[in-house]
Order: C-alpha cells, then structure tokens, then sequence
C-alpha cells in the first residue's frame, strides 16, 4: 500500500505548515471503477472544511481512506503528519460513519463507557474515563436520555450517540459523515456551533461532510467534490467572488456547468 | 499553528497499541454481557434449552438408561458448541453489518482484544449452562457417569469455545442474518450426524469414517466417552481435548483474520 511508503517514521505530531491532511494522487479503486481518481488537497489544520458534493460523489470513500479503513488506496495521503491508517493515529482521530453505528442493545451512557475504554483502558483510567463520557453526552445534548437504550431512540438521536462516540477524550482530527443528516434545524444549528466551539477551544481539526449546501456557508474552508474529483478548494467567500454567485449553492452548479462543458468542448475536440 | 507542540490529554498515549490488551479486553466481554443483559429471553433460552432437552431424552430413552448415558454425555458436549456457534455468529454478523466493527477498527483496539473478549464472555455463559446441564443430568436425571463430573464440564467449556471460534468464522462468511443462520445446517449437522452420537464412528463407511476423523466435533464426542467409562484422566481424554482446544484456536486465528481493517 502506497501510504506506508510517504510516512515518515518516528513521532511526527503534526505538519508545521499547520496541515492536517495532505493528500496528493489520491486514488481509490473498487473492482474496475475509479472512486476517487488522483486527488491532490490539503485540509488545513485547526479548521472546518466542509465535503460537498452529490451523494455517490466518493465523500465517504474520502472520508474512510482519511480514517484508514478503506481498502486500495493508491496515493500520499498523510494524516496528522504519517500515513493514513498507521496504528498511531487511531487514538487520535474520531469518525462518524453515515449510518450511527452504536450498540441499540445498550443504553447511551453504556455505549459510551465501552468506546470510551477502548480509547483509554485500565481501571487508573476510570474516573478520566467518566468524565469524558459525561462531556461528551451532554455536548450532544443526550443527558435526560443517557439511561435509554439506543435501539429506543429517534433516528436524529441515535445519530447524535455516534457523534459522541467520536467526541471521546479530545480527538485532534474529527472525521464526520454528514452528522446532521435528518437533525432538525434547531439541532442542527447547536451542532454546528459545537463544531466551533471544538476547533475554537480545542484546536481540533474538522472535515465534515454533507450534501446540504447551506452548510457550506459555516465552514471554513471547502471542498467541492464531483465523481470522484475535486471541483474546487477554497473558501465560501472566495468560491462566492469567483464564480460572482451569490451562494455556494450557485457556485456549485456554476462550477459543475463549467466543468461539464469544458469536457464537452474536450470530447468535441477529440472527434475533430 | 498556535497549538503544534501542545501535548493533549485524555486520548490515551498516541504510542503503538499492543496486539493484545487484558484491560480493552476484559471491556470487551463485559460489553456483550451487557448486551446480552438488555435480551433476558435470549439468556433464558440458553440456558434452558439445554436442560428441556435431557429431562426430554431422559424419558424419551425410559426403557433403556444405558443409551441415556451415551447419548446424554454426548449431548452435554454438544449443546454448548451449538448454542455459542449460533450465538457468536449472528452476534459478530451484527457487529459487522451496525458499523460498530468498523468503528472498532479504526480505534486502538486489537483484534485479538475484540475476539478474546466475545470468548471470554460467551465462555463464561457456557459455564453456566454446562453446570446446570451437567447437574441436572447427573444428580436429577441419573446420568450415571464413571468419571468425574469436572471432567464433563472441561470438555462442555473447550466445546464452547470451539462453537464460538466456528461462529466467528463463519459469519465473515454471511452478508445476512438469513445466511448466518443457514450456516447451522452447513457446519454443525454434517459433525452432528458423523460424530458417532446416532451410530458407533467404527460402523460407518469407511470414507465417512474417514471423514469424521478430521471433524473436530467426533473428538467433542469421544472426549465425553472416555469421561463416561473411565475413572481419571486417561490418554484418550487428553489427546480428544487437546484436539477440541488446537481446533478451536486455529479456528479463532482464522477469525481473526477474517476481521478487516481496511475494507472496499
């Protein structure tokens, strides 16, 4: 696997130009179709980027190889200064997968207890431990249900479980997967403000996914994905003056539009 | 960056996780018996089963207590094996299928942790189980055993963790709970009927013979024989458990592998 080969071994805490994930001919192969063909970003360090893009656009692929769970990944692509997946960086990253993936047969608090022993096990642990957990599930605004089991929640909830879960004990980098999908507005607005809070307080390094435009608008920074390419790499504001669209929404499509007739004109070009 | 050098807190040390960790797994186990806590009817079911099942055969075989000791000895080690091979399948199925596997993986837990913690704590069920059956077989139905009664429960623990190391196999093996279950029929039956439980392994055709020589659940079989006509530790005993325990470790390594970090 190419990732093995870019790390530098040793400790290497972080990148001192400040970036979080570098990542440059990224390429992810399933059977004979290109997910993501030879990406080249970064993911600044310390900041909110968002994922935009259509659903099937190859976010999540992104997202798994970044967490180091996806399989045939061709590339560089270095997190938090060593290649994707190293053993090292498991502690230091929290991920959310689309679907919540809790236990519905435990309740909340008990759910957490578990994920948040495996993260920092040992019984000298404990009251760290207890700690974090009661952060983390009043951070996602769950305390009255913390004795409920998650498999009784509402859709909204348990995915908010999830997000906890990768809350525990101050990861550096959150990986999340379209967190406030099916969330309510008002949810959905303390939940980004959570997410400030974590890279404001903490220093944490977000990269956040979503098909919902109007998200873009409260990252820092983002990425604009489409089959498996990056569209563009920039600030709401720049992408905005760039493309002279009033919101990112705009710019998107302005941007797919150029893309699409840029390849026509190539094909065109081809046959000629 | 303000915060390059800030050393962080809480997240554990970023040091290499060891392949095998006694706190994460002891965790583990008690995870799934925390799970399996919120399921009381499937505990029930577990654990009485077994039981139902010999008062059954112990007055199905009336007229003839002898068979009740061979087939029931037999049994003692067969249930546990079935019960935890079903159980660990679809327990491990729903790990894979919920996502939690995943997430798992992608944090500092081993996968010796994750699968010596589903060991650990569908053994410690079988434990339960195996006692009761044995007990009420032996002291309430008369299974009347030359050996003693410890023995017979050595061999129900190596049989469920043989169930268990099966279970865990088989489920990399099923994308549903449909097919995990099907597995039952696939993997258990042909052990059942070639373990020499319904006719003597000696009687059979030679290739079956043959067969259920390398079939880990004859030597499940055997090792409760020897226990039910000898005194003492003999070097049948040994050899049968000591198969149970190679199979059911070479199984649970081929488990282990079957747990992906990376998947497509």
């Amino acid at each position: 696997m190419m990732n093995n080969v870019s790390g530098v071994p040793g400790p290497l805490p972080r990148k001192p130009d400040g970036t979080a994930v570098h990542a440059v001919g990224l390429t992810v192969v399933r059977g004979s179709r290109h997910i993501l063909g030879g990406l080249r970003f970064d993911v600044p360090h310390g900041r909110i980027t968002g994922l935009l893009g259509p659903s099937g656009c190859g976010k999540s692929t992104l997202m798994r190889a970044i967490v180091g769970t996806q399989a045939k990944v061709t590339g560089t692509l270095d997190v938090l200064g060593r290649p994707a997946g190293h053993a090292g960086l498991r502690s230091r990253i929290g991920y959310v997968t689309q679907a919540p993936s809790v236990y519905d047969d435990l309740t909340v608090r008990q759910n957490l207890d578990y994920f948040a022993a495996v993260l920092d096990p040992g019984r000298s642990a404990a009251d760290r431990r207890h700690q974090s957990v009661t952060h983390a599930v009043s951070d996602v605004d769950l305390t009255s249900h913390a004795d409920t089991l998650a498999g009784n929640l509402s859709g909204g909830q348990r995915s908010r479980v999830s997000l906890a879960v990768a809350l525990l004990g101050t990861p550096e980098l959150l990986v999340l997967d379209e967190p406030t999908v099916g969330l309510d507005p008002v949810l959905r607005r303390d939940l980004w403000q959570l997410f400030h809070t974590i890279a404001a307080d903490r220093g944490a390094t977000l990269l956040i996914s979503s098909h919902v435009m109007d998200e873009a608008e409260r990252c820092h920074r983002l990425l604009l994905m489409r089959e498996g390419g990056i569209l563009a790499d920039d600030t709401p504001d720049a992408l905005r003056t760039r493309t002279g669209a009033d919101t990112v929404e705009a710019a998107f499509l302005q941007l797919v539009d150029e893309a699409m007739a840029a390849g026509n004109q190539s094909r065109k070009e081809t046959v000629r | 960056m303000s915060t390059t050098t800030t050393p962080r807190s809480g997240r554990g040390t970023p040091a290499e996780p060891r392949a095998i960790s006694s706190a994460r797994t002891t965790a583990t186990a008690a995870r799934v018996l925390r799970q399996l806590r919120h399921d009381p009817r499937t505990i029930a079911l577990m654990i009485l089963i077994p039981c139902v099942m010999l008062l059954l055969l112990r007055y199905v075989f009336d007229g003839s207590p002898r068979t009740f000791d061979s087939i029931g000895a037999s049994l003692l080690g067969i249930f546990p094996l079935i019960t935890m091979f079903l159980v660990t399948s679809i327990a491990t199925l729903r790990e894979r299928t919920s996502g939690t596997l995943e997430r798992l993986l992608a944090m500092p837990l081993g996968k010796a942790d994750l699968i010596a913690g589903y060991a650990l704590a569908f053994g410690a069920i079988a434990v339960v189980q195996s006692v009761l059956a044995t007990g009420l077989a032996v002291w309430t139905l008369g299974l009347d055993v030359t050996g003693s009664a410890w023995l017979l429960l050595l061999v129900a623990l190596l049989d469920a963790l043989l169930g268990t190391a099966l279970g865990l196999f088989v489920s990399a093996f099923a994308s549903s709970e449909f097919q995990a279950v099907q597995f039952m029929p696939a993997v258990i039956f042909p052990q059942l009927l070639l373990c020499g439980l319904f006719t003597p392994r000696p009687d059979m055709h030679p290739v079956l013979e043959g067969i259920s020589a390398v079939l880990p659940m004859s030597y499940a079989v055997d090792g409760m024989d020897e226990v039910l006509r000898h005194t003492g530790v003999t070097a049948g005993f040994l050899r049968d458990t000591s198969i149970v325990a190679a199979c059911a470790l070479v199984v649970l390594a081929l488990g282990a592998a079957t747990l992906r970090r990376r998947t497509a």
